[in-house]
């Protein structure tokens, strides 16, 4: 049985850890956003015209959604674990009754639960400035949960790996950032050349992007079962490796 | 059946430093239990173990008779730890802290508890303050605050003295009689003898990763605490008479010193038999006074015989 008292304890100080640090967690993703849209969308975004019918700043909703839920997810559920880990305040964790995928749910849901609510929060910005259009809601809401769920599980796999702060800074950065941008988060897929098309399909974040994008619009540079099932995938290989380091407690238990 | 069990724990380092080496131990019920050894010992390692913090690689660990690995859900509950560290998350506030420790063991929210909690160690004013902000003794009050939110059983101090001044030792001293008045059973460790001579019910010292002896700590002063008994001379002397020597008595380098050891427990008498013999041989005596050995003594010499034990 849960341990749910002792979850919801870890839980609800994460989010509150996260709210009281309103500014940067909530303020600067959607200030970030907001710009993307006035450069990208409004200005650039004019001379690129339509995409399969749909205006390059509303294509651009997806990708740009996807970028912060993946950077997010991991920079939050990272520090969620590095940090008591850091302070040695960890102790109080490992000695409690409570299992280590109980300590995962808490961390790993407030990350992924904080990742959600900045989605909906660009969501609701771009809605200022561009006209949306969710063609699946179910679908979009699967995907979102999923690849919060699965990347804030890779967060903390960063969190209990890293040896030292900048470890943990440069994780999101040279890995994340590169594979986003590079996975058509603000172009389509056919824009590219051949050759970088094929490369671009051994980016894993591709498919998320484009599962997601196929949410909104009904098209993605790749079949959706295709990003469903990377998604899936994704996930299985997180769920492995934390079950490995849980069941030998590498960097938990000496 | 004692509250905790350890039997037969073996501990080695994944760098293959073995830090316990078949520690069995058992720990009474409403009992202060010094564990008392020097730097490296393997204390911190052997609490750890039992608080679930360190994985031993032999023995194993009953409280109450259940496991403390296979039934860690039922066993933890009832272990409070104050880890020897102070591992503070620096920009939470006290109160929530505190409040989240009990959560974290499964209890459901108790302000009355926790309020009762701080009062009693001198936090109550301090509790909407970050952590950062306290100092050293208060946040060691603040970690044991914690470790009492979910009113344990077993509270675990590690070197809860270290390095702190005589006022607040003597505060943590009286926080750790007061909750084995209210029943719970204390574990602390130290390096400190006068500590253990001070609060302990019982020492178990331990060196190397062996446990090397456990006792009540009267009993340990009392048979191990021979006593000695000093008569100074008027003058210095060139040698004992015979009947002094057969009672016993060894003449200091200086001439003007006669000591003898003597059990406690047999001394009736000795004093006045003593001054009679002197009398008797003819040598003033200016002064009698008796030595008790202190633990650290004991302590002393308990290590160096186990350290020759392990050389020859
Ligand atoms: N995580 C660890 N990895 C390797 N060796 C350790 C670790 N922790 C402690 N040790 C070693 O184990 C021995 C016992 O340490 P410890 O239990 O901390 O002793 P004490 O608390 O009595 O000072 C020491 O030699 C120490 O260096
Ligand atoms: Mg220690």
């Amino acid at each position: 049985m849960l341990n749910v008292t002792s979850i919801w304890a870890i839980y609800r100080r994460e989010m509150k850890r996260a709210f009281g640090t309103l500014v940067q967690t909530i303020l600067s993703p959607v200030l970030t956003t907001s710009l993307y849209f006035i450069v990208f969308g409004s200005a650039i975004g004019s001379h690129i015209g339509k995409i399969d019918g749909v205006d390059y700043g509303a294509f651009l909703v997806p990708g740009l959604i996807m970028l912060t839920v993946l950077q997010q997810s991991v920079a939050n559920a990272s520090f969620g674990i590095y940090f008591p880990r850091f302070t040695g305040s960890i102790y109080e964790v490992l000695s409690a009754p409570i299992s280590y995928w109980e300590v995962l749910i808490g961390y790993v849901g407030a990350a992924a639960t904080k990742a959600m609510i900045l989605a909906l929060l660009i969501l609701a910005t771009s809605a200022f400035f561009v006209p949306l259009r969710i063609e699946y809601p179910l679908v979009m809401v699967l995907f979102l949960v999923l690849t919060c769920v699965t990347f804030s599980m890779l967060g903390f796999l960063i969190g209990i790996l890293a040896g030292n702060w900048e470890q943990l800074q440069m994780a999101p950065l040279i890995i994340i950032t590169p594979l986003v941008f590079l996975g058509g988060a603000f172009y389509e897929l056919k824009m590219l050349p051949p050759f970088w098309q094929n490369v671009s399909l051994f980016n894993p974040v591709l498919y998320l992007v484009s599962g997601f994008r196929w949410s909104f619009y009904g098209a993605g540079d790749v079949p959706i079962a295709a990003s469903l099932g990377m998604i899936t995938l994704f996930m299985a290989i997180c769920i492995v490796a934390v079950w490995r380091i849980f069941a030998t407690g590498y960097r938990l238990k000496p | 059946m004692p509250l905790i069990e350890i039997q037969n724990v073996s501990k080695t380092y994944v760098g293959g430093h073995q830090a316990l080496d078949d520690v069995s131990l058992d720990i009474e019920k409403g009992e202060i239990l010094a564990l008392l050894g020097p730097n490296g010992a393997g204390k911190t390692t052997l609490i750890n173990i039992v608080c679930g913090l360190v994985t031993h690689t032999d023995g194993r660990i009953l409280l109450d008779g259940r496991d403390v690995t296979a039934e860690y859900r039922q066993t933890r509950r009832d272990i409070g730890l104050v880890p020897q560290e102070m591992p503070l998350d620096p920009f939470d506030k006290l109160i929530d802290n505190v409040a989240f420790s009990r959560r974290l063991f499964g209890l459901p929210h108790a302000p009355d508890r926790i309020e009762a909690i701080l009062r009693d160690l001198s936090l109550w004013d301090k509790r909407d303050n970050r952590l950062l902000t306290l100092s050293g003794g208060m946040k060691r009050r603040v970690l044991i605050a914690k470790a009492l939110a979910h009113e344990p059983k077993v509270l675990f101090l590690d070197e809860p003295t270290a390095g702190v001044d005589v006022e607040l030792r003597r505060s943590t001293w009286d926080v750790v009689r007061r909750l084995r008045d209210s029943g719970v059973t204390v574990i602390l460790t130290t390096h400190y003898l006068e500590e253990a001579e001070e609060i302990a019910d019982r020492v178990a010292v331990i060196d190397k990763g062996r446990i090397q002896l456990v006792q009540d700590k009267d009993v340990m002063m009392r048979s191990l605490g021979a006593k000695k008994l000093i008569v100074e001379l008027q003058a210095p002397i060139e040698r004992l008479s015979d009947d002094l020597a057969a009672r016993g008595f060894e003449l200091e380098p200086c001439g003007a010193r006669a000591v003898v050891s003597y059990d406690p427990s047999e001394a009736d008498g000795l004093a006045a038999a003593a001054l009679a013999a002197f009398a008797a041989a003819g040598v003033a005596v200016r002064d009698i006074s008796t030595e008790q050995s202190t633990l650290e003594e004991i302590f002393v010499g308990l290590i160096g015989d186990a350290n020759k034990g392990a050389s020859s």
